[in-house]
């Protein structure tokens, strides 16, 4: 039993570091702010999310087991209130993603609407 | 061991990360990687907490978070209005 809590925390916690990096080397390699959001939100969610539930098993069911929740019920509220008030302020101060293509100025009525057979399977 | 392995992969996470900070070409660069920053700081509080056998560590991670939660909104909302004590009636 304890081998199997050992081997399931091994895995959440692989898991979790694995997620945790592949975030940081997204914030480093991803090309504009929109962008670099989306991987600091892989640390936030994925990445602390496995780990602690890697070290809830760890810790087994007491007092700890409840600040990890705690924690991870923290990051799941601000997580989302700090991206969308970033997003907000970068869009105020004018500064525009990197777009392949800008569709802002289209309208959805001016353009011919994709018909059936125009539209791809 | 399974909480060095997280040791190492939180701190050299906190390096990239740092190096985000000191690069960002925007300000709104460096305030996403210093807010990625103050998470990773929790992380690594968790984690160094059960290497070293005390948990309790995880009583500063929740103060940290709530700090970190606070002083970002007041970065963000001083870059977007200019200063703190903005009103929202004077502009949408």
């Amino acid at each position: 039993m304890t081998l199997a809590i050992d081997l399931a925390s091994w895995a959440l916690i692989l898991a979790g570091s694995f997620f945790i990096l592949a975030g940081a080397i997204g914030m480093m390699r991803l090309p504009d702010v929109y962008t670099r959001m989306h991987s600091a939100s892989l640390i936030d969610t994925m990445g602390a999310g496995f780990l602690f539930a890697g070290l809830m098993l760890q810790a087994g069911f007491n007092q700890v087991t409840l600040k990890l929740l705690f924690i991870l019920l923290l990051f799941f509220f601000t997580g989302p209130v700090i991206t969308h008030a970033l997003a907000q302020a970068t869009l105020t101060a004018k500064i525009e993603p990197e777009l392949d293509e800008d569709r802002r100025d289209r309208s959805l009525d001016s353009e011919s609407p994709p018909t059936e057979e125009g539209r791809r399977p | 061991m399974m909480f060095a392995v997280a040791t190492v992969a939180v701190i050299a996470a906190l390096v990239l990360v740092v190096i985000r900070v000191i690069k960002g070409p925007t300000v709104f660069d460096r305030v996403l990687a210093a807010n990625s920053v103050g998470t990773l700081a929790i992380l690594l509080l968790a984690v160094l907490g059960f290497l070293n056998g005390r948990p309790e560590w995880l009583d500063l991670g929740i103060t940290y978070g709530v700090l970190n939660l606070i002083g970002t909104l007041a970065i963000l909302k001083f870059f977007r209005h200019g200063d703190l004590a903005h009103d929202a009636e004077e502009d949408a």
